[in-house]
């Protein structure tokens, strides 16, 4: 019988993954991964997708019957995930937490865990598939078939070992349907609430949080239009994120948004709402996930934030693991630090990150 | 899939004939003691009767005995009841660095209420030096408060030596028992304790019900304020059913007490020639004679204690990473540390500890299931690999 770890956040997808994998005939281990102190976040109800409610989590191992147990990752989700978000804000990009604990934490760590417990495979309730294709010999990362629902974008940079010792059960499945197993099941997690806040932020804002964590780091500064005519001063570049309007503070005819942080001159670049747009950008750190790296210029459909529908774009290989990827049409707010993922359909080629948009003027 | 029980330090299974003493207070015998009829007088023998068998278990006198709700609530009790009402003569507490956390814990506490707290070290066995106690006395010393046996390494305490001094200071003594009674004999007047907590669910009784020895003449502040339960001692209507199951664990532990311990040692020796023929850079902690005959605390290197314990779960072999009440948490065990284990060596430890149900079979595949265990793990080392090919740095 193949065993399998499942990641339960208490939440309902995790939940109802571990149990149609029972229903599977694998032999299930739950587990949470506690990433604070003992009884410091523990009750966090909003929890990205694998780190929430370790009693909820508990509960709904109980009502499956499966062993349950708690790891510690306290120190690698510091090490890995809240240390680079600090320090991606710190250089004025905007961080996505979630890509890089999947990465390192969930599909790191915590399949070690799983792997050191004679577990074939972790699983998560990710909304996503895995299919082997037999000619290329790899593993394709898929869209989920809920499409509204699919969470391929944050898997993106996992490697094909990863990707081998993975399994989505509920990439064939539709949020309503899962919800439905849940109330079946008698879950008393499955009208838990949704969220995509940051599972490691409790305030409604992450300022307080950075403030605390970069304290000398963070300056004041100018704010500054295209020309570098200085319209007003920013409390400090973390605090700010491309296409942001509020809390600005510029009493201004038109209203102005964030088009550019520049992290030398301690600035934050602000511009009409047109200037928001960009086509080209460059894309670093790719991972080919699905396929081999691409030697000449390809067409795919870009995302390049969680809730961003994607676009048509071409993508031009450049140096040691760079793309560059040009949109068809103006996209609004291509943001350094996010993720840029790159689509074939419904297959993930791959993704990588986002580290400058080219100016076209 | 068999499951087998190596944990009996965290809790024992309720005796057949413990649970048959309480049935008929859980369904007849329902009055309350403290009522005038006979409904409450039926119910008050069955309290008065495990008073004695509880008393006679540690040759103390039934007056003695407090009961109270488990273990912990009996350390609180000894510690802040005798803290509370001597404060005016001193507030100045020894304990030692190994307690238990219902000690420990507590005395921290009343370190924030303006105490002063000595925690005196161990040796490499685990074990606290009567001299070092000796030391920490001042005049402002009130309670010296050492355990009788450690809960996790298993090493007993000179807690005799400790008690003269005590006595020849004049200041109160009181030892957490709460891993001991049942398992090695426990004699207060030779002890020359004056507060001596016990745990009935440690000894094949329920749980939720212990007991707070009281020398004749000591006095203790109340914590819970109420009725004239216990001699003013402890307020609140008694778990009846819970204190005639542990008269009744107590009578059973007293009337075997050598020849099951003498059979558990053997197999717990067993155990350990086992694990060190088959098993390489294994080390026993705690005292090698000196100790609990049940307890056995292996550190196997290169291994996380972690993953062994749930490797060890998932074949069906339960038993704990040191104290129950501390799994979970990623900090090594404190009484390690204490005992100068290093880190690397500490975090890789398991805590058996053998009961009445332990058979030699149950033994065999432990040590089989283990090695399984221990050798997968170290297969994934990297540390293992490089002690494998001779580096050592």
């Amino acid at each position: 019988m193949k065993k399998v770890l499942v990641a339960m956040s208490g939440g309902v997808d995790s939940s109802v993954a571990a149990c149609l994998l029972k229903e599977e005939a694998f032999d299930v281990i739950g587990a949470t991964m506690r990433i604070w102190k003992e009884g410091e976040g523990d009750q966090n109800l909003y929890g990205c997708c694998g780190v929430a409610d370790v009693e909820d989590a508990r509960r709904v191992a109980q009502q499956l019957g499966i062993p349950f147990y708690v790891f510690n990752l306290e120190e690698e989700f510091e090490r890995e995930v809240i240390q680079y978000f600090c320090e991606e804000y710190a250089r004025g990009r905007t961080p996505n937490p979630c890509i890089v604990c999947n990465e390192k934490v969930k599909f790191g760590s915590l399949l070690r865990k799983a792997r050191e417990l004679g577990a074939d495979y972790l699983s998560t309730g990710h909304y996503a598939r895995i299919e082997f294709d037999e000619t290329a010999k790899r593993y394709v990362l898929k869209k989920g078939m809920d499409r509204r629902k699919d969470q391929s974008y944050v898997l993106f940079s996992l490697s094909q070992e990863q990707l081998s010792h993975s399994l989505f059960p509920l990439g064939g499945y539709r949020k309503e349907e899962v919800r439905r197993m849940a109330l079946q099941l008698g879950l008393r997690v499955h009208d838990k609430p949704e969220s995509q806040e940051v599972c490691f932020i409790h305030d409604t804002s992450y300022h307080p949080f950075l403030q605390e964590r970069l304290r000398g780091a963070i300056a004041p500064g100018p704010i500054i239009d295209r020309k570098g005519a200085v319209l007003g001063r920013h409390k400090g570049i973390p605090f700010y994120t491309i296409g942001q309007r509020r809390g600005l503070r510029l009493a201004r005819g038109k209203p102005l948004y964030v088009i550019g942080i520049d992290r030398e001159k301690n600035a934050v670049m602000v511009g009409e709402e047109n200037e928001v747009y960009g086509e080209t950008f460059f894309v670093e750190s790719v991972n080919w996930i699905s396929s081999e790296r691409i030697s000449s210029s390809i067409p795919a459909w870009v995302k390049i934030r969680y809730n961003h529908p994607g676009g048509e774009a071409t993508l031009f290989p450049e140096a040691e693991g760079t793309v560059k990827a040009q949109f068809g049409s103006p996209h609004k707010a291509i943001t350094p630090g996010q993720a840029a993922v790159f689509y074939d359909g419904e297959i993930v080629l791959g993704g990588g990150w986002i580290k400058e948009v080219v100016k076209n003027n | 899939m068999d499951r087998i029980y190596l944990d009996y330090n965290a809790t024992t299974p309720l005796h057949p004939q413990v649970l048959e003493s309480m049935l008929p207070y859980m369904q007849g015998i329902y009055g309350n003691p403290s009522s005038i009829h006979r409904f409450g007088q039926e119910a008050k023998r069955g309290i008065e009767e495990a008073r004695e068998k509880a008393a006679r278990l540690i040759s103390a006198s039934p007056q003695e005995i407090v009961f109270t709700g488990g273990g912990t609530e009996a350390d609180n009790l000894a510690i802040k009841g005798v803290a509370y009402l001597n404060r005016e003569k001193g507030r100045h507490i020894i304990t030692s660095s190994i307690e238990h956390y219902a000690v420990l814990n507590t005395c921290q506490h009343l370190e924030k209420e303006g105490f002063r707290v000595t925690y005196v070290p161990v040796d490499h066995f685990g074990r606290v030096d009567p001299e070092e106690v000796k030391r920490a006395i001042t005049k402002e010393t009130i309670l010296i408060t050492i355990m009788h046996s450690n809960n996790e390494v298993g090493t007993i305490q000179p807690v005799e030596e400790i008690g003269e001094i005590a006595r020849a200071f004049g200041i109160l003594f009181h030892t957490d028992a709460v891993q001991s009674i049942g398992k090695v004999p426990v004699d207060v007047n030779a002890l020359g304790v004056d507060l001596l907590s016990m745990s009935a669910h440690k000894i094949y009784g329920p749980k939720g019900v212990g007991a707070l020895f009281i020398r004749k003449g000591v006095k203790v502040e109340p914590l819970a304020h109420g009725g004239h339960h216990e001699m003013n001692r402890r307020a609140g209507t008694e778990n009846v059913s819970g204190i005639v199951g542990l008269g009744k664990a107590a009578e059973m532990a007293l009337s075997s007490l050598h020849e099951k311990q003498a059979a558990v040692r053997s197999l717990r020796d067993y155990f350990w020639e086992r694990i060190e023929e088959g098993i390489p850079y294994v080390h026993l902690n705690g005292h090698p004679v000196k100790r609990l005959p049940n307890t056995l605390h292996v550190s196997f290197e290169f291994v996380g204690g972690e993953p062994l314990l749930i490797n060890l779960d998932l074949s069906g072999i339960a038993a704990s990473g040191g104290s129950a009440c501390t799994s979970g948490a990623l900090e090594a065990s404190h009484v390690l540390v204490a005992m100068g284990i290093p880190e690397p060596v500490g975090q890789g430890s398991i805590r058996f500890s053998l009961g009445r149900e332990t058979t030699p079979e149950a033994i065999d595949r432990a040590v089989e299931v283990l090695t399984e265990a221990v050798n997968r793990l170290r297969s994934m080392s990297p540390l293992f690999a490089d002690r494998k090919r001779g580096y050592n740095g």
